[in-house]
């Protein structure tokens, strides 16, 4: 080839044509990627975080668009001497290519067997310690999240038993250990574990470390990457946790992440939504709805406000969808819970656009009332995964979606239980004190019936949290005195000391800015 | 106070297996350490969450080494863990087809039965069901916590009859355990005009709101403070 242009200004048609002509070669790279492969490695040598985040942000995915819509890119083997065959580099090149192979093709069962002995190299190398890169949190948080996703992935393609050939079972069979639930979620643990991000964080707390201040990135000349990582893994945990349906331990896992205050999951819109999608999901199953309304409101506000600037983000059309999907989830919360004063008025009025007449149908607790919450919940739930390999035995069933049914069966009779909830709701918000007898003739049942159906309120609305401690989630609340129910509206609480501190916080920041300005 | 029904006070017995589950908890070998554990906090009168879970997860990782005994005894601690949610917490984690089976029917139906406040129903089908809630000591008594919780989330005075249906217990008996109650927790007994025993419930927050307010709204926690260390220092 004539010249060795820079791949940003390759003329998008000739590779092209080459590549059609030819078919996939996956020995034959072209000049932007060659071009693209030396400058990348020149700048994680030189730890050039910026330009790395830039050609991982942006070339790469001009380039994926460009040359490799629907084929894979070149294989590792063939770029390996372009950059000293660095095993590192390799790994990561090779994290990439699956990556982007998953993404816009279907991998075949040996690419994800492949794909998982991939992250075992690459995670044992950053376990090992010998990795002493910086590299850009977006990559970091990619690289989990993608781990667990593949994982997913895998779960969801072996259950999916009744159309597998001869081969695909045989290799199976032999590979046992690829994507197996141990490994995976041994992995994130060694992550978190070995990076010591824990005691960090907690040191943190006392002034003793950096880590949130600096994005998590290592300015006296160490590497981010197994902090990082480990770091990420957490929120890795709470959702494969989830995946699972075991939201008590998906939420431990989150512990030592203080999800009232920006850390570096923030620092990553992907890591920001996951972490908060499934930390509302859990406490919506848990029944902690006014922590899930919480959490909800103040991500999908934050989305509303900034999601202009990602629309050019290769994650743009994930975070509209679960942007999507975080808004269904608190229908539902807000159908069990009426709590509107927790949302802000821009996240209500989209709601009410989006889910205002569904809303209104789901407080019938009639069939079609179900119908909608079925509807609303298998749309938004994460994609529950059987951890468990197949029996191999004839005859082969599909068991892909037995995790999501028992899930949805679950959360439908939770719903059963309290559909009696939203007629008492009604009646309470229109006295501030009624007889047990006059109720339940207006509700037409018994006054043993209605007490029942009383206490019921009281349970389902005061939920256990972490500690132990009971948590009122009621909007309206009541108390019986003898046989008279007295009805207390509930206010939300004024947290004065909580706002003084936040804007002494923000003082602060704003003095120490006007300090940094020098006057010329 | 509410009194909250739960298994608190023995839980800091048999450290080792809870160690075992905080350092290695995706660990398939510790699967019989959890099933004994789990044995012990039957015959101990302890319980735990996390261990317990731990186990259901080994068991969803390797159906072919579940013990559907084990699984029994683990979601009646669960029932007896009420009022918070571990009963649902560990159904999350049970295949549908396990779940079919007739004595996790029976808990099923029992664990709706107190979810729903129906506690007449509930007793009714407990004592229809001996063989699987009596093997676990303590059941009862764990239960009558539960149904006395949410009463004094709910009621400041009820009638003595509304009680004794909660909590399965009449005439002498009931007399007894209500001396006690007067004794040790505050409750008091009033007379009511020709309806018989009226019983007061200590107040709390929740079944007098206006308690709650005042609390709430003067209490700053350590965490927000710790934020404006840096600038205080």
């Amino acid at each position: 080839m004539a010249s060795n242009y820079d791949y940003e200004d390759a003329p998008a048609g000739y590779e092209d044509q080459r590549r059609q002509d030819l078919g996939y070669d996956p020995n034959f790279v072209p000049d932007s990627v060659k071009s693209f492969v030396v400058h990348l490695y020149r700048h994680i040598r030189e730890k050039n975080v910026y330009e790395i985040h830039q050609m991982y942000e942006n070339s790469f995915q001009t380039l994926s668009d460009r040359l490799f819509k629907d084929t894979p890119w070149p294989s590792v083997d063939a770029v390996a001497h372009y950059v000293d065959n660095d095993h590192v580099f390799c790994l990561l090149y090779r994290e990439m290519w699956f990556r982007h192979l998953y993404a816009r093709l279907s991998p075949t069962l040996q690419q994800r067997i492949d794909s998982w002995d991939n992250y075992c190299s690459l995670f044992q190398v950053v376990l090992h310690g010998v990795v002493n890169m910086q590299l850009p949190n977006q990559w970091l948080w990619d690289m989990v999240d993608e781990f667990v996703y593949q994982f997913q992935s895998f779960c969801q393609y072996r259950a999916k038993m009744k159309n597998k050939t001869e081969q695909e079972i045989a290799l199976l069979r032999q590979y046992d250990q690829a994507w197996n639930v141990y490994g995976v979620l041994n992995f994130l643990q060694a992550l978190m574990e070995k990076s010591n991000i824990i005691q960090i964080l907690e040191q943190e707390k006392e002034g003793l470390e950096q880590f949130t201040a600096t994005d998590g990135y290592d300015y006296n000349g160490g590497s981010n990457v197994l902090k990082v990582l480990g770091y990420f893994s957490m929120v890795g945990l709470l959702r494969v946790h989830c995946l699972l349906g075991d939201y008590h331990t998906g939420l431990k896992c989150l512990l030592p992440i203080d999800i009232t205050q920006q850390g570096v999951y923030t620092s990553v819109i992907g890591s920001h939504i996951a972490t908060i999608y499934h930390y509302g999901f859990a406490n919506l199953m848990l029944r902690r709805y006014v922590e899930a309304i919480r959490e909800f409101n103040k991500i999908l506000l934050y989305i509303y406000k900034t999601k202009q600037y990602h629309q050019k983000s290769p994650q743009y059309e994930q975070i509209l969808k679960k942007n999507e999907q975080m808004y269904a989830l608190l229908a539902i919360c807000l159908s069990l819970c009426p709590q509107v004063k927790l949302v802000d008025d821009t996240v209500n009025s989209q709601l009410r656009e989006k889910y205002g007449e569904k809303m209104s149908r789901m407080q019938r607790y009639d069939d079609e009332a179900f119908a909608i919450y079925d509807e609303l919940f298998s749309y938004a739930c994460p994609k529950f995964i059987t951890p468990s390999a197949p029996s191999f035995e004839e005859p082969l069933v599909n068991y892909n979606q037995d995790a999501y049914r028992l899930q949805l069966k679950l959360f439908l009779y939770e719903v059963k239980q309290q559909q009696l909830l939203s007629g008492v709701r009604t009646f309470l918000k229109v006295y501030s004190t009624i007889s047990l007898g006059k109720l339940a003739s207006y509700m037409e049942v018994d006054e043993p019936t209605l007490r029942t159906i009383l206490l019921t309120y009281k349970h389902k609305t005061h939920a256990v949290d972490s500690d132990g401690r009971i948590i009122s989630n009621a909007d309206v609340d009541f108390y019986i005195d003898d046989d008279m129910i007295h009805v207390v509206e509930s206010k939300p609480v004024k947290r004065y000391g909580d706002y003084f501190l936040r804007q002494i916080v923000k003082l602060e920041g704003v003095i120490n800015d006007m300090d940094r300005v020098k006057l010329e | 106070m509410a009194q909250k029904p739960q298994q608190q006070q023995q839980q800091n017995v048999a450290y080792t297996v809870e160690q075992l589950v905080a350092v290695n908890p995706y660990n398939p070998d510790i699967l019989p350490d959890l099933e004994n554990y789990v044995n012990e906090q039957v015959s101990s009168q302890t319980y735990s969450l996390n261990a317990n879970l731990c186990l259901l997860r080994l068991y969803q990782f390797e159906p072919e080494r579940m013990s559907t005994q084990i699984v029994a005894r683990i979601l009646v601690k669960a029932l007896m863990a009420m009022p918070a949610p571990d009963f649902s917490l560990c159904l999350f984690l049970i295949p549908e087809r396990v779940q079919m089976e007739e004595q996790f029917k029976t808990l099923i139906v029992l664990s709706h039965y107190l979810e729903t406040g129906r506690f007449r129903q509930f007793w009714d089908e407990a004592a229809k069901s001996r063989h699987i809630v009596e093997a676990v000591p303590g059941f009862e008594q764990a239960i009558q916590a539960y149904a006395i919780h949410v009463l004094s989330l709910t009621y400041q005075k009820l009638p003595r009859t509304v009680l004794a249906e909660a909590i399965n217990i009449e005439g002498l008996s009931l007399d007894k355990f209500l001396e006690q109650q007067v004794a040790n927790s505050g409750w008091i007994l009033e007379k009511s005009h020709g309806k018989g025993q009226l019983i007061v419930l200590p107040q709390n927050e929740f079944n007098n709101p206006e308690l709650k307010k005042n609390a709430a709204d003067k209490v700053v926690p350590l965490e927000h403070i710790t934020r404006i260390f840096p600038i205080l220092g």
